[in-house]
């Protein structure tokens, strides 16, 4: 049971690590695409390993369902392929990879020395149903959560209103 | 037996390196491709890495706060890309490449 539960997050984590990799490295935008939804969905299978259910079906439905659609339909607009991309100079390529090795090399020395309470022996299997979510949400959190509503319709209208096509007729301020 | 915490089994260190390693790898991506559709990819990544670490210390604590915070970083996280990808197709519009090079214009 206990083995289990470990294989388990390390099959999740190499899966999210290698479609991660493969998204950065993929010649082609839609494989990265693609293998960006393989890593989100190795990510919703950490967040019910961490029980947070609700959390896991809304990142799913958001991210897989709505964002990645997003970027897969402009980039099928862009009609963006192998041929057309630019690539940066190997220096600069491999000055990306030394400089984000030495972010990884500073956050995994400073993590492993994280000195952290002692977890609760039992784990309180009910913060991730949208039961407790929806009453905290709605009680503790209401504020932010008619702002975020109100940050989406925001970003609707300016999404519409900048990918709109500008008619040259009309006078441009 | 069942109903043991995931912490007995998998330290929060554990989550604490996987959680670097993705972020590092958005980091990477950030500064090795030019295509802006790319990186607009990779900045979803480094906030699909907090967003697991903040899960993760949220079951270990048994506090439900995080994974609200987490909720909310989800509906920026959409805003976000709505309106940069809206950018960058009225961009691509004009200057016919999202290659970020290419941008340079406002550059002295």
């Amino acid at each position: 049971m206990h083995n289990f539960t470990l294989l388990l997050f390390l099959i999740l984590s190499s899966l999210a690590i290698f479609c991660g990799l493969m998204t950065v490295f993929s010649r082609n935008p839609i494989h990265s695409a693609l293998f960006l939804i393989g890593c989100f969905f190795a990510i919703a299978g950490h967040y019910l390993l961490l029980s947070a259910q609700f959390l896991a079906i809304v990142h799913i439905i958001v991210y897989a369902g709505a964002i990645m659609v997003l970027f897969l339909f402009t980039l099928m607009l862009m009609n963006l392929n192998e041929e057309t991309e630019q690539h940066k100079p190997a220096l600069a390529k491999i000055g990306a990879v030394i400089s984000a090795g030495m972010l990884m090399l500073v956050l995994v020395a400073v993590f492993k020395r994280a000195v952290l309470a002692p977890p609760p022996p039992y784990q309180d299997f009910s913060i991730g149903t949208i039961e407790t979510l929806g009453k905290v949400l709605l009680n503790e959190f209401l504020l932010p959560f008619e702002f975020a509503s109100v940050l989406l319709l925001t970003a609707m209208i300016g999404a519409v209103l900048l990918a709109k096509k500008q008619n040259p007729n009309t006078n441009q301020a | 037996m069942a109903l043991l915490s995931i912490f007995q089994t998998v330290p929060v260190h554990y989550y604490l390196v996987v959680s670097a390693m993705l972020f590092c790898i958005g980091v990477l991506g950030v500064l090795y491709r030019r295509n802006a559709i790319i990186i607009f990819m990779s900045i979803e990544l480094m906030l699909n890495a907090v967003n697991l670490l903040l899960v993760a210390f949220s079951a270990y604590h048994n506090d439900s706060g995080g994974q609200v915070f987490v909720f909310f970083v989800m509906a920026v996280a959409a805003a976000e890309v709505a309106v940069g990808l809206a950018i960058l197709v009225a961009i691509f519009r004009n200057v016919h490449a999202v290659d970020i090079d290419e941008l340079k214009n406002l550059k002295w």
